[in-house]
């Protein structure tokens, strides 16, 4: 009873030892923030990595793919069926991507994945990362709503504005091409469409276009004017326009724009390799055969502009067209060209995809690289992507499927594993990181220990009158013990406040600093958040709380021993 | 003396307990007296000399009995009130309480002894200075109960601390710290301390050493009475004669020798 008493009493008289668990509170604080910034770092990339990948990914080792797509689905249903949600095949093969920017030709490597947009969207979040989808946000408003509505299926087909700007320049290319009106025109001509557009295969007829639905701007709606009329739609588009004020999607408000359909015409384009047979029409704005998703940093670039905002500046605009090279799957592999419209822009966030992936529609890839067997029309593939109905499975699925698909020929693979290294390195960095501030805390333990003996100097005399009233020395050391656990339940339990709450206003904080110091903490163009991801998990406070407190106590034990062996008489002797 | 050692801490309180226990095997050199000592030696050691404080003291104090040890500064009489009230250990030399030797008991023993049995009343009060004038007074009863059996009592024993309170006067101090009290009122609310747990022996080391002697002579008073009406056997060090005088008996202490024993008034 006395060893509460007292305790409860030296806790609040004793504010010297209050300073000695400042340091246990910063110490639990900064293990908070730390760690829950890393987590939410950490959680944000995998779900970014998730997103692209699948939970599953079956890949083949060669390049060239694996025949009969339905076969391989079959299987696949087959081995590990009752825990498949969704799959979809795709082809993954390097290439080349192409485009013009200021009169130079820019080429960037890319990985290059031909999809079912409608099959992938079932297996990961992919309209997530659609720019069409996205509201325009500057400066954390809204100033534009998505142009696409969640609810519409991801397709390949141009929004309203980018159809405007695709007519908008094909109209401009023609009156460059025909003399109309072009000779007091300074702009250069942007990329031409028709320059190459040369069938896949020599002579094979490449049909109609796959797609059932594609818009066109409608003939009807006025023509030159469409465009004109609006300023930024004439300034922003024109890649020779150095204004560096681009917005990121062509400016166009207005409702969810759903794409009239109807049935496409014959593509003249295809069959059209010289510019000058280009129909004449105003209205024509059809779009090529290829269709791409082009991920966001391989086709624009960051820039601070004048009032030190980060602006992104758009190289290449959905609407556009760009050239792809790869290479066939025939042996030995030919280089191959094709022309692509660009249809929308991904950001997932993970830079090493957004500068590196670029989805084609998987049907085109396949006849453009030669893997549609011409007699049999049957198509290879490179892997098959599968969601499972419960993550926690993906290691059953895993070895299911190994065994159906040899590993010499096939690689399965959770994403996870797909990207264990990268991962990796983040658990190691936060380890790290969390060994080097637990040792702060320990180093706050020696603080405690040295104001303890402090005390228990203090104390001596009232340590000899409790001796001396029939205490024993366990009950002098459970004083000090319960002491040192009160400070630490103390000094962790701020630092859990301190923490919760400057991990709650984080972005505040930050933006605070930002103002005081005049630089950007928090730079966007490296790490592609907007704002500071975190995640506070319950668990990893209460172990850092608990740490904290079982440090306080050690670091009193060595006092509280020192306490309980004074004799009572050397006690009372100290005056 | 065996038997000593196993003595069941909760009955130490009970001297007619402890005697039962001893009574069984009684050795021939028990002495008399409720407490007693046999050759008592002690010795200090300040850096590498050996200052002997007690050279062999052999003191019988009756039940009952106000005893006051006497002598100058360094005579020991400090020292030998310690180790009668298990303070401290001698070096050679036995100890009994109740004819049932304690100085060799084990620490767990001891401490039950200190609460049970003692009462300790210093020179410079030790009161803690934390608690209120009340709590310090409870304190050796928290120390005795566990925080649960402290709990269910807490009535009863915050009445008794208030009785014995306002029997030593501090009626209305209940709620002062230390701080806030003249020292005749610390001394005061020691004595208390040392009464709550209803002690059978209450030593005394300089009582009224730190007071003026108005004061001084009514916690003399108080002493007086309590040993008058209560029974309570008293050991007093002090240095003033006019002090001692007020005991039954005085043993006067030189250099670590009993100089001679008085009858006082």
């Amino acid at each position: 009873m006395y060893k509460l008493l007292l305790c409860m009493r030296y806790l609040r008289t004793r504010y010297i030892a209050l300073a000695s668990i400042i340091s246990v509170t910063l110490g639990v604080a900064t293990m908070i923030v730390v760690n829950s910034v890393m987590a939410g770092f950490s959680t944000e990339m995998r779900e970014r990595i998730h997103g692209l990948l699948a939970d599953v990914v079956i890949e083949t080792n060669s390049l060239d793919g694996v025949p009969d797509a339905e076969k391989h689905m079959a299987l696949v249903q087959q081995a590990a069926g009752k825990y498949i949600e969704s799959m979809t095949t795709t082809v993954e093969v390097y290439g080349m991507l192409s485009f013009q920017y200021h009169g130079q030709w820019i080429t960037r490597p890319v990985t290059l994945i031909g999809i079912n947009p409608g099959e992938k969207a079932k297996v990961g979040p992919l309209k997530d990362f659609l720019q069409s989808y996205r509201p325009t946000i500057v400066g954390g408003i809204e100033t534009e709503p998505a142009q696409r509505s969640m609810d519409v299926p991801p397709g390949w087909t141009l929004t309203k504005s980018a159809q405007e700007y695709r007519q908008w320049w094909i109209e401009r290319q023609q009156m460059m091409i025909h003399g109309l009106g072009g000779e007091d025109d300074p702009l250069p001509a942007p990329l031409v469409p028709g320059e190459s557009v040369t069938p896949p295969f020599g002579g094979e007829d490449p049909g109609p276009p796959n797609f059932d639905e594609f818009p066109n701007s409608n003939a009807s709606t006025d023509e030159p004017g469409a465009a004109q009329q609006d300023d930024s739609a004439v300034a922003a588009p024109t890649p020779a326009d150095s204004e560096p004020s681009t917005p990121l999607i062509a400016d166009e408000s207005g409702p969810t724009f759903a794409p009239p359909q109807f049935e496409a015409p014959p593509f003249e384009a295809e069959g059209a390799p010289a510019v000058d047979e280009l129909p004449d029409s105003v209205g024509w704005v059809g779009l090529l055969d290829g269709r791409l998703y082009v991920g966001m940093g391989l086709i624009s670039f960051p820039y601070e502009d004048d009032n030190g905002k980060v602006q992104t500046l758009m190289m290449v605009k959905p609407g556009d067209d760009v050239k792809l090279s790869t290479v066939t799957s025939g042996r030995p592999p030919d280089t191959t060209h094709f022309n692509a419209t660009v249809v929308d822009v991904f950001k997932s966030g993970m830079s090493e995809y957004d500068s590196n992936l670029v989805f084609c529609n998987l049907e085109y890839l396949q006849k453009v690289r030669g893997m549609v067997d011409p007699s049999t029309g049957v198509r290879s593939i490179t892997s098959i992507q599968i969601k499972l109905k419960d993550e926690a499975d993906a290691k059953v699925v895993v070895e299911r499927l190994q065994a159906v698909f040899p590993p010499g020929r096939y690689s399965v693979k959770t994403w996870e594993q797909k990207q264990g290294p990268l991962l990796a390195a983040v658990d190691i960095e936060s380890a790290i990181l969390n060994v080097l501030l637990f040792l702060i805390i320990a180093v706050a333990g020696f603080g405690i220990l040295a104001i303890f003996y402090m005390i228990v100097v203090e104390k001596t005399r009232d340590i000899g009158i409790l001796k001396a009233l029939g205490a024993g020395s366990g009950g002098i050391m459970s004083i000090f013990l319960s002491y040192g656990l009160a400070l630490g339940i103390v000094g962790s339990g701020v630092g859990v406040g301190i923490g919760i709450l400057f991990v709650h206003y984080i972005n505040e904080i930050e933006k605070f600093i930002t103002w005081i110091t005049g630089h950007k903490v928090f730079d966007e163009r490296i790490y592609y958040f907007p704002e500071i991801p975190t995640s506070i998990s319950a668990t990893m406070v209460i172990w850092v709380a608990v740490g904290a407190m079982a440090i306080a106590v050690l670091a009193s034990i060595l006092p509280a021993r020192r306490a309980a062996r004074l004799r009572p008489v050397e006690a009372l002797r100290f005056e | 003396m065996s038997q000593t050692q196993t003595i069941d801490p909760s009955d130490v309180g009970k001297s007619s307990a402890v005697k039962s226990v001893v009574n069984k095997q009684e050795t021939v050199k028990m002495p008399k007296g409720q407490i007693s000592t046999v050759a008592l030696e002690k010795s200090y050691f300040k850096g590498q000399h050996k200052i002997p404080v007690l050279r062999g003291v052999e003191v019988a104090v009756n039940e009952g009995e106000f005893v006051s040890i006497v002598g100058q500064s360094g005579s020991g009489k400090s020292t030998l009130l310690h180790l009668m009230g298990l303070l401290d250990t001698p070096d050679v030399g036995e100890i009994f309480l109740d004819g049932d030797r304690i100085d060799d008991l084990p620490e767990k023993s001891r401490d039950q002894l200190r609460n049970h049995v003692f009462g300790f009343i210093f020179q410079f009060y030790h009161l803690l200075p934390e608690l209120s004038l009340l709590e310090n007074v409870l304190a050796p009863l928290m120390i005795r109960h566990s925080l649960w059996s402290f709990w269910k009592q807490r009535r009863a024993m915050r009445e008794q601390a208030c009785e014995i309170i306002a029997k030593v006067g501090l009626g209305h101090r209940m709620k002062h710290k230390p701080s806030e009290l003249s020292g005749g009122e610390l001394q005061r609310a020691a004595i208390a301390r040392a009464l709550i747990t209803r002690p059978t022996v209450l030593l005394a080391d300089e009582p009224t050493g730190n007071l003026d002697s108005d004061t001084g002579r009514e916690i003399m008073d108080l002493l007086a009475s309590l040993n008058e009406h209560d029974r309570l056997t008293i050991v007093m060090v002090t240095h003033d004669d006019s002090i001692a005088r007020q005991a039954h008996r005085i043993v006067r202490l030189k250099e670590g020798r009993i100089e001679a024993v008085d009858r006082a008034a």
